[in-house]
């Protein structure tokens, strides 16, 4: 499968282009939010979906993102006996946006995000994947995570990495009971108990965009696709935990600055995390 | 380091580190065999990084491309682009094709030193040339360079791209945990390695790539 270049600037008329650069240059940000380092307003709703075994909905401005959780019992990998699996995919759909089109496999858009979102959960320390075992070798949880993107307006990234860890933050266990010999007895999905998550270590991104030399953080829809580069950082308590740059040419200055704004973003982030875990909204709705 | 080692190509390289081993093949500019994918103000650039069945370490690799594939040919082509001057061919594809042959961890990074030099071969005009090198922290020490075996067991993983005469940086991720401050460390080394490392070996590129092509 080959990666093809993209179009940059979208459609986006040039004229509106030139007014969205003195805007930011002037730190002004074409939606009217306070300023080049600040996010849109955070909205997640935890439990939302009854079917699945934990989801989340997260609005990011007019960006909405959800994400559900399956749990499902597989055999564990030869190489880790003791632990189970996550699984993360991501689909943007068809009602995202009018230049995406149904059907067809993930392309290579949705497929670099859901695996920096993996990347960033398994190895911040947050999920305890000993924690999935059920018999060593031979039984485990396999978490499949599924992001569904609803609306994209930008920064895709940072509100599934929001979606995924609160559908985790969310998901409950069913109790299995074994016989002695380890065999599966039963599955009462009545009964539950919530996955073994280090609170301390909540895997969060940060994307940062390049806009002539200025650095924005959670980048709207347009402003992506005007942007001189991207470039992810995912951060769990103080330490970095998954990088990507997605697009463009960073210098070594613009990365440490990006790092170091990323670690004091992810503070703020988190506390608006925690706050909406402290004040739960169930009921679906968009 | 190769280059030219495809004759059927408009340029080509097969670059080894250690053990790992990557062909990269160019072909282009030519017409977009697909209409709607061409640009009117510059070229596009078509990327596949793909692994052979048989060189990894364990089993047959399917050859149907991953999703690790399909993620790497996209930063592949994303380190590629700021260093090529698209803008010289409007309306037209250049293809880089990149198999690994051997692989021994770093194999990203490979492949993009191999595509630079195929580039270059194939006298596409560049604004620098790129260097891959991956970084790692293996028992706590950082390396240099990761194999298979390092980057398995080690703790962090962050293959890098650098246009080392502008001291850009066009591909870079991370893996495992970075503190911030041990990040900006190994940040300084590969941009002082590369340097050190492409003018000891001086690449012997053909003269077309001086010559103005005409097509």
């Amino acid at each position: 499968m080959l990666s093809v270049t993209q179009e940059r600037g979208g459609i986006i008329p040039k004229l509106k282009q030139d007014v969205m650069r003195k805007m930011i240059e002037q730190g002004v940000r074409i939606d009217n939010r306070g300023g080049l380092n600040d996010y849109r307003t955070l909205s997640i709703r935890v439990g939302v979906v009854k079917t699945a075994d934990g989801s989340s909905l997260v609005s990011l401005g007019n960006t909405k993102v959800m994400a559900g959780v399956k749990v499902e019992i597989g055999k564990p990998f030869e190489d880790t006996p003791d632990e189970g699996a996550l699984i993360v995919n991501l689909e943007i759909a068809p009602t995202a946006s009018p230049d995406i089109e149904p059907g067809g496999p993930p392309d290579e858009n949705a497929i670099e995000i859901a695996r920096v979102v993996d990347r960033a959960i398994r190895h911040s320390g947050f999920l305890d994947f000993k924690s999935l075992s059920i018999v060593t070798g031979k039984h485990a949880w396999f978490l499949w995570v599924d992001i569904y993107v609803l609306n994209h307006d930008g920064n895709l990234v940072d509100a599934s990495t929001i979606a995924a860890v609160t559908a985790l933050m969310n998901t409950a266990l069913p109790k299995v009971e074994l016989d002695p010999t380890g065999n599966i007895l039963r599955i009462d999905k009545g009964v539950r108990s919530p996955l073994a998550l280090n609170i301390d270590k909540i895997p969060l991104t940060i994307t940062h965009v390049k806009i002539g030399n200025l650095l924005l953080i959670d980048p709207t829809r347009e402003e992506e696709d005007l942007s001189d580069g991207v470039y992810i950082t995912g951060i769990a308590g103080g330490n970095v935990v998954a990088i990507q740059k997605v697009t463009g040419a960073f210098t070594r200055d613009e990365v440490n600055s990006i790092i170091s704004n990323s670690v004091n973003q992810y503070v703020k982030l988190r506390n608006a995390l925690m706050n909406a875990m402290a004040n739960p909204q169930t009921d679906l709705k968009l | 380091m190769e280059v030219g080692v495809i004759n059927n190509a408009e340029g080509s390289a097969l670059v080894a580190y250690g053990n790992t081993v990557i062909l990269a093949a160019v072909y282009g500019p030519r017409e977009v065999p697909q209409k709607h994918l061409e640009l009117p103000d510059k070229a596009i650039l078509r990327v596949r990084y793909h692994m052979t069945p048989f060189s990894t370490s364990e089993g047959r690799k399917s050859p149907t491309p991953s999703r690790r594939e399909i993620e790497i040919s996209k930063v592949i082509r994303t380190a590629l682009e700021p260093a090529v001057i698209l803008e010289r061919f409007p309306r037209t594809a250049i293809d880089v094709y990149i198999e690994v042959l051997q692989a021994d961890g770093s194999t990203r990074v490979t492949g993009i030193t191999a595509a630079s030099l195929a580039l270059a071969d194939a006298g596409i005009p560049m604004r620098d040339l790129l260097v891959g090198v991956s970084i790692g922290k293996v028992s706590g020490t950082i390396v240099v360079d990761l194999n298979q075996l390092e980057d398995q067991y080690g703790e962090g993983d962050m293959p890098l791209a650098i246009m080392y005469g502008r001291g850009l940086i066009t591909l870079m991720q991370a893996d495992g945990e970075w503190t911030p401050l041990r990040l900006a460390k190994p940040l300084t080394l590969p941009l002082r390695l590369p340097s050190r490392y492409i003018s000891s070996r001086r690449i012997p590129l053909r003269v077309s790539t001086l010559k103005p092509r005409c097509h």
